[in-house]
């Protein structure tokens, strides 16, 4: 089997993340709760992510991430935490439906919503920031790449964009955190929402979301939090705020183990061996009849991501011919993202997308350009 | 039997990750120390506290200074 999913999840990841949650099941108690060997080391493991996360997103205080299930989950939290139906928040048209449909039931309920428009080729235009703004403009909230080109977005631009103006800057960093770099003070972000199962190599059902000092989220959920339980509220200081009940400890020493990778290997490593294995076969598919390629190739921040068609044949049905015929793993569809779908003109017939791992190779590149040189019928 | 009690400088705080962050701190700057269960003579938030030997009162305290962190209350207990 070849996997090319990886901005789906990291199925490939460094055999240590494996390790250390098995390690976890037989070390970790339950995190903040009681005194005992077992939930201190659970105490320990979680504050070392914590810190871990903080000095990965330039976050200066490790208290201020805030662990969730996903990024979904997260920015669930950070939207209908921040936001009210008085407020006036600008997005784009790359976003997933993660960003878009918080968003949407807010709009729903009064809130003012501005989508920037994706061209031909799924870029946004910055110079249409200014012309969106309102008097009870609040926030822009976008990812910082996109999950069906792997296009990326300025952070610094939009967050100084942000910082002029007097807005929040909310970041969907599911496609990029671990690959990009995101520093939330240079780049003026106030809250970073992340998965832990993609870039950073941990297991599903990790995540969280990066407060920046200052930022006051509502809490959606309340309950068990370990302290405070005398108080009829849920503790008003971070990371309890946003924590209710008890934490993925085990899944946590997993992204631990996946960010250790990350420390070790370093960003413009990973950067550079993901780029070139999907630069690789990119080149390799680019001139086959039939072939069309979506997003920008040639743009400078990119993650690694080849969106294509093969002529007008569904998206799915190329997709599942790759699996059958081939065992190669692909996502056809529409990738949770309508709006880039609709930009890119293919609603109706999808898009296959090829996502890289650190963990691929050239020469599992060498055999899907084989199997589309077979497809498109060269 | 339980332990013979002795006098302690006990810190408390509003939440688990500040005592986790003085804990690592602590660990990695020698100052004595270990984390607690909150004894019942005191309420805090958070059910963990920092109990340490008077006499090292002062490098705690200066340790909470260093990392930035608040303690809830410093109390003087035997414990």
């Amino acid at each position: 089997m070849i996997y090319f999913d990886a901005a789906a999840t990291s199925f490939l990841k460094p055999p240590a993340v494996k390790e250390a949650v098995l390690q976890a099941f037989d070390t970790l108690g339950s995190p903040g709760r009681g005194g005992h060997p077992l939930s201190l080391a659970a105490g320990r493991a979680v504050f070392r992510c914590r810190a871990q996360l903080a000095a990965l997103f330039g976050l200066a205080d490790p208290a201020r991430v805030c662990f969730a299930y996903n990024a979904t989950d997260a920015l669930s939290t950070a939207i209908f935490g921040l936001f009210s139906p008085a407020d006036h928040v600008i997005t784009t048209a790359l976003e997933h439906n993660s960003v878009l449909r918080p968003l949407y039931a807010l709009e729903d309920q009064g809130m003012g919503l501005t989508v920037l428009p994706a061209d031909r080729k799924g870029r946004i235009s910055y110079e249409d920031l200014p012309a969106a703004l309102r008097r009870n403009t609040r926030a822009v909230v976008c990812t910082h790449a996109s999950n069906v080109t792997g296009n990326g977005l300025d952070l610094a631009r939009i967050g100084a964009f942000c910082r002029e103006n007097g807005l929040l800057f909310v970041v969907d960093a599911s496609q990029s955190a671990g690959v990009l770099d995101i520093d939330m003070q240079a780049q003026n972000i106030a809250a970073l929402c992340f998965t832990g199962h993609k870039g950073l190599f941990g297991p599903q059902g990790t995540g969280g979301l990066c407060v920046a000092p200052g930022v006051d989220i509502r809490p959606r959920r309340v309950g068990g939090s370990g302290v405070h339980s005398f108080d009829r509220h849920h503790p008003g200081d971070y990371p309890e705020r946003l924590e209710a009940g008890t934490l993925n400890a085990t899944g946590i020493a997993g992204l631990s183990a996946g960010l250790d990778f990350i420390e070790q290997t370093g960003l413009a490593a990973i950067r550079a061996r993901e780029d070139a294995l999907a630069r690789r076969f990119y080149l390799g598919i680019r001139s086959l009849p039939g072939v069309v390629i979506y997003g920008d190739m040639d743009a400078p921040l990119r993650t690694a991501v080849v969106a294509m068609n093969l002529a007008g044949e569904d998206a799915g049905a190329v997709a599942d011919a790759l699996a059958e015929d081939y065992g190669i793993c692909t996502r056809a569809g529409a990738h949770c993202a309508p709006r880039m779908h609709e930009a890119l003109g293919t609603v109706g017939q999808g898009i296959v997308r090829f996502s890289f791992s650190y963990f691929n190779t050239e020469d599992e590149v060498d055999t899907a350009v084989q199997a589309l040189r077979a497809l498109a019928g060269t | 039997m339980l332990r013979k009690k002795e006098p302690r400088v006990v810190a408390t705080f509003r939440t688990t990750t500040a005592a986790m962050q003085t804990e690592q701190a602590a660990r990695s700057q020698a100052v004595p120390g270990r984390l607690i269960p909150v004894p019942r003579e005191i309420t805090a938030g958070c059910g963990l506290a920092w109990s340490a030997p008077p006499e090292a009162e002062d490098a705690l305290r200066a340790l909470f200074d260093r990392i930035g962190v608040a303690p809830q209350d410093i109390h003087h207990l035997t414990i």
